[in-house]
């Protein structure tokens, strides 16, 4: 018998990955699909890189699929926005080596500024999406993936949610498949995408799409399981398990492949079951697809387009069954804050007791936007604080951005900030970019990218320089260096290069609190005897400083890294 | 067997993810059906932190729902209060009597409830542990986790033996003994 283990669905689709002969592996970290390339990294069989960002990682893995290997590039959904440029091309042009996307939703934003749907990105492609419902599922469905991907010649979309990519199941373990290399060939007409050619590839792909929508019935990943036909279920990924559990005697129509929706599969399935729902978190793809055929069925009109479903959620709005269960007490809500020691503290709150404001970015430091600090007015997507600072410039003349700056991690930096700095340069702006260096991307659990000097597998290698990427590269006269948590040099240096009329860099540096290299230092305490209970300690909004009842003021000893802000900001000297 | 449901409640940063991977190796060892869901990325940054756990012959839904829980530990007061409407009517709470102030009680703009566990003792069956001072006789503060664990042990499936065996393979190497100690110290509260 194979050897059976609990993975994460992330870890899931590694291992089919490794089964299906995956040869290179290119992501950008983020959350829910980080764990995929962190577990793919465990095999020496399969490269394995963290590209700066997702076009990039895209671009590799059609490279190397183009080279005749299998290749895997993942990212969250959002990631799937910044790759779409290469995307809709590859679709034209197909593959060599299959060639698999794995695209990782996040209905319910659980870390994420938006809840897109993949599925109709990989429509607007033309290009199949195939959605498991569970680990054991993910790590098959990975090696179908590949095996139509060649088949039909064409990329595929493996699309997970977070509930998926982070839920563990019972997995069996098969061997890993070698694929030989298919041989290169040159083939201009196929692989160089301008007009004339690319114009001969639009017939193909629709050709391909129809032909998969009617091979549909057979995929051995669409199934029907037939019991009562009073209930009808078309439904596919973790919904399925919602639908199980809430109805359990209901006919379903489950669905491995997503987009080309197996049209007469659909239609014979809607003929025998009274009543045809159709359940799919996010948007109504498969229902709008399905009524636009003429076919009778209930989807949205009972159930959200938002946030994540369950069982009990099925049972209310299907069979009117309320739950009997005491409402939840009202309690303070617990967000997520910067954790004590976290460098991002000190600068935001340099920038607060200054009067700035910033336009943020993607990683832990969005967390500069909650109170205490509040610091953060704007965040978009990954790269657009220094652009957006730029155009408010743009609007608002230099007397709008007298106060504001931009902040941006080195990892976001490096994935699409850089960009937009060279636009700020170029374009004659005038702004103050912070770029906060704690030497990792932070929010994902710690990956390495180009400035860190270290790859995913490990290896040491030359970092990117980013003071001689701005000064000496783009040409940014002023830029500078300056540590975290030496407040006094950190303010002035705001100061001056937010009223200076030129472009500025300001690197501020200190490494993670969390990062293992970083040895926290021994946690501090109060000296009670001379404290004044006056809070200034309090301001930054540190976890780890609370006050008591009794009004005094302490420091929880195991949440304390000594990172030694509070100290400098006590009148008293009673923090030591 | 009816399906069993776990939850694993606390602050982010406070080890959640160990004690439900020690669960899931537990269940798998058992030879039940398992689903484990958790949470990763920005939530888990001192944010309030869920893990489900549900083993029995066939799993589906990888979530436990509200009134369905038939274990929920809590590794804080808060959490413990936040979550409680999850338990089953007989279900048990087992509660780390630690406090964790959240960002609005810090800055003033939120009171954390006075008398939680007294509040929740006549709802449910309750189990209090203050696992911090514990774990600090024990020597290692970080290993309060696995002695609430010890406390929970007793209303779930599972034999002493195998408590031990899966502790083993899952905390780090430096840390077996300590934890297999954290373990019978919580164990023997019961």
């Amino acid at each position: 018998m194979s050897e059976k283990k609990l993975m994460l669905g992330n870890e899931a689709i590694a291992r089919g990955a490794y089964e299906a002969g995956v040869k290179v592996s290119a992501a950008y970290p983020g959350t829910p699909s980080t764990e995929i390339s962190e577990n793919i990294v465990k095999y020496d069989e399969i490269y394995a890189e963290w590209s700066p960002n997702e076009k990039v990682a895209m671009e590799v893995a059609i490279g190397a699929s183009m080279a005749g290997s299998r290749a895997l590039v993942s990212m969250k959904h959002v990631g799937v926005n910044v790759a779409s440029d290469p995307l809709y091309t590859v679709s034209y042009i197909g593959v060599t080596g299959g060639l698999v996307l794995v695209a990782a939703d996040d209905p319910g934003m659980y870390s994420s500024q938006n809840e897109q749907d993949s599925r109709a990105v990989a429509r607007a492609a033309h290009i199949p999406v195939i959605e498991p419902s569970d680990s054991s599922e993910a790590k098959e469905f990975i090696k179908f993936a590949y095996e139509i991907s060649e088949k039909y010649d064409t990329p595929v979309m493996l699309r997970t949610t977070t509930r998926l990519s982070h839920s563990q199941g019972i997995v069996e373990l098969d061997e890993r498949f070698e694929p030989i290399d298919i041989p290169y060939e040159k083939n201009i007409a196929k692989n160089v995408m301008m007009p004339g050619n690319a114009i001969k590839r639009h017939p193909v792909v629709e050709a391909r799409e129809k032909q998969m929508a009617i091979d549909g019935e057979n995929f051995p990943v669409n199934r029907i399981e037939m019991n009562d036909k009073k209930i009808g279920v078309i439904t596919s990924g973790i919904p399925y398990q919602y639908v199980k559990e809430a109805l359990p005697n209901a006919s379903v129509l489950k669905l491995g492949v997503v987009n080309p929706l197996p049209r007469p599969m659909i239609e014979k399935f809607a003929k025998e079951v009274d009543k045809l729902y159709i359940i799919e978190e996010l948007d109504p793809i498969i229902e709008e697809q399905v009524k636009s055929w003429g076919i009778d069925c209930i989807g949205k009109e009972i159930l959200t387009i938002q946030g994540e479903y369950s069982a009990n959620l099925l049972r209310r709005a299907i069979l009117g069954q309320k739950s009997d269960s005491v409402a939840p007490a009202q309690v303070p809500v617990r967000p997520p804050i910067l954790c004590p020691g976290c460098p991002h503290r000190a600068t935001f709150y340099a920038l607060k007791k200054l009067g700035l404001h910033a336009a943020g970015d993607i990683g832990c430091y969005t967390l500069g936007a909650v109170a205490p600090l509040s610091v953060v007015d704007t965040t978009v997507c990954m790269g657009s604080s220094i652009s957006t600072l730029h155009g408010m410039e743009k609007a608002g003349g230099r007397e709008f951005i007298k106060d504001w700056v931009a902040v941006i991690g080195d990892s976001t930096f490096m994935h699409t900030g850089v960009n937009s700095l060279i636009n700020m340069f170029y374009n004659q702006g005038t702004g103050t970019v912070l770029i906060l260096d704690n030497s990792t991307t932070g929010m994902t659990g710690h990956q390495d990218h180009a400035a860190t000097g270290k790859t995913l597998k490990g290896e040491i290698v030359p970092a990117v320089d980013l003071y001689k990427l701005c000064h000496d590269g783009i040409g940014i006269e002023n830029t500078r260096i300056v540590n975290a948590f030496d407040s006094k040099e950190l303010t002035a240096a705001i100061k001056e290069e937010v009223a200076r009329e030129k472009v500025s860099v300001i690197i501020v540096q200190a490494p993670c609190a969390l990062l293992k290299s970083n040895k926290p230092r021994p946690a501090l305490k109060i000296d009670t005897e001379k404290c004044i209970r006056c809070g200034a300690c309090m301001k930054p909004g540190c976890p780890a400083i609370t006050k008591k009842e009794s009004g005094e003021i302490a420091i929880d000893a195991t949440l304390c890294n000594g990172c030694g802000l509070c100290k400098g900001l006590c009148p008293k000297s009673a923090i030591s | 067997m009816e399906t069993k449901n776990i939850m694993i409640v606390g602050v982010g940063g406070q080890g959640t993810l160990l004690t439900s991977r020690i669960l899931g190796g537990l269940t798998l060892k058992a030879g039940f059906d398992v689903k484990l869901s958790e949470v990763h990325g920005m939530a888990q940054r001192g944010g309030s932190v869920v893990t489900f756990v549900r083993y029995g012959e066939k799993v589906s839904e990888p979530i436990v729902e509200e009134g369905c829980a038939d274990v929920l530990i809590a590794f804080e007061r808060l959490e413990a209060l936040r979550y409680a409407h999850f338990l089953k009517k007989d279900g048990v709470l087992i509660v780390n009597d630690q406090r964790i102030d959240p960002m609005p009680v810090v800055i003033g703009a939120a009171q954390y409830p006075s008398d939680i566990i007294e509040g929740l003792e006549k709802e449910h069956k309750v189990l209090k542990i203050d696992a911090q001072a514990a774990a600090a006789k024990l020597g290692n503060p970080r290993t309060f986790n696995i002695i609430v664990l010890g406390l929970a042990a007793k209303h779930m499936d599972f034999s002493h033996e195998d408590w031990l065996e899966v502790i083993e393979k899952t905390v780090p190497a430096k840390t077996i003994d300590i934890n297999k100690q954290a373990f019978e110290l919580g164990y023997n509260m019961g």
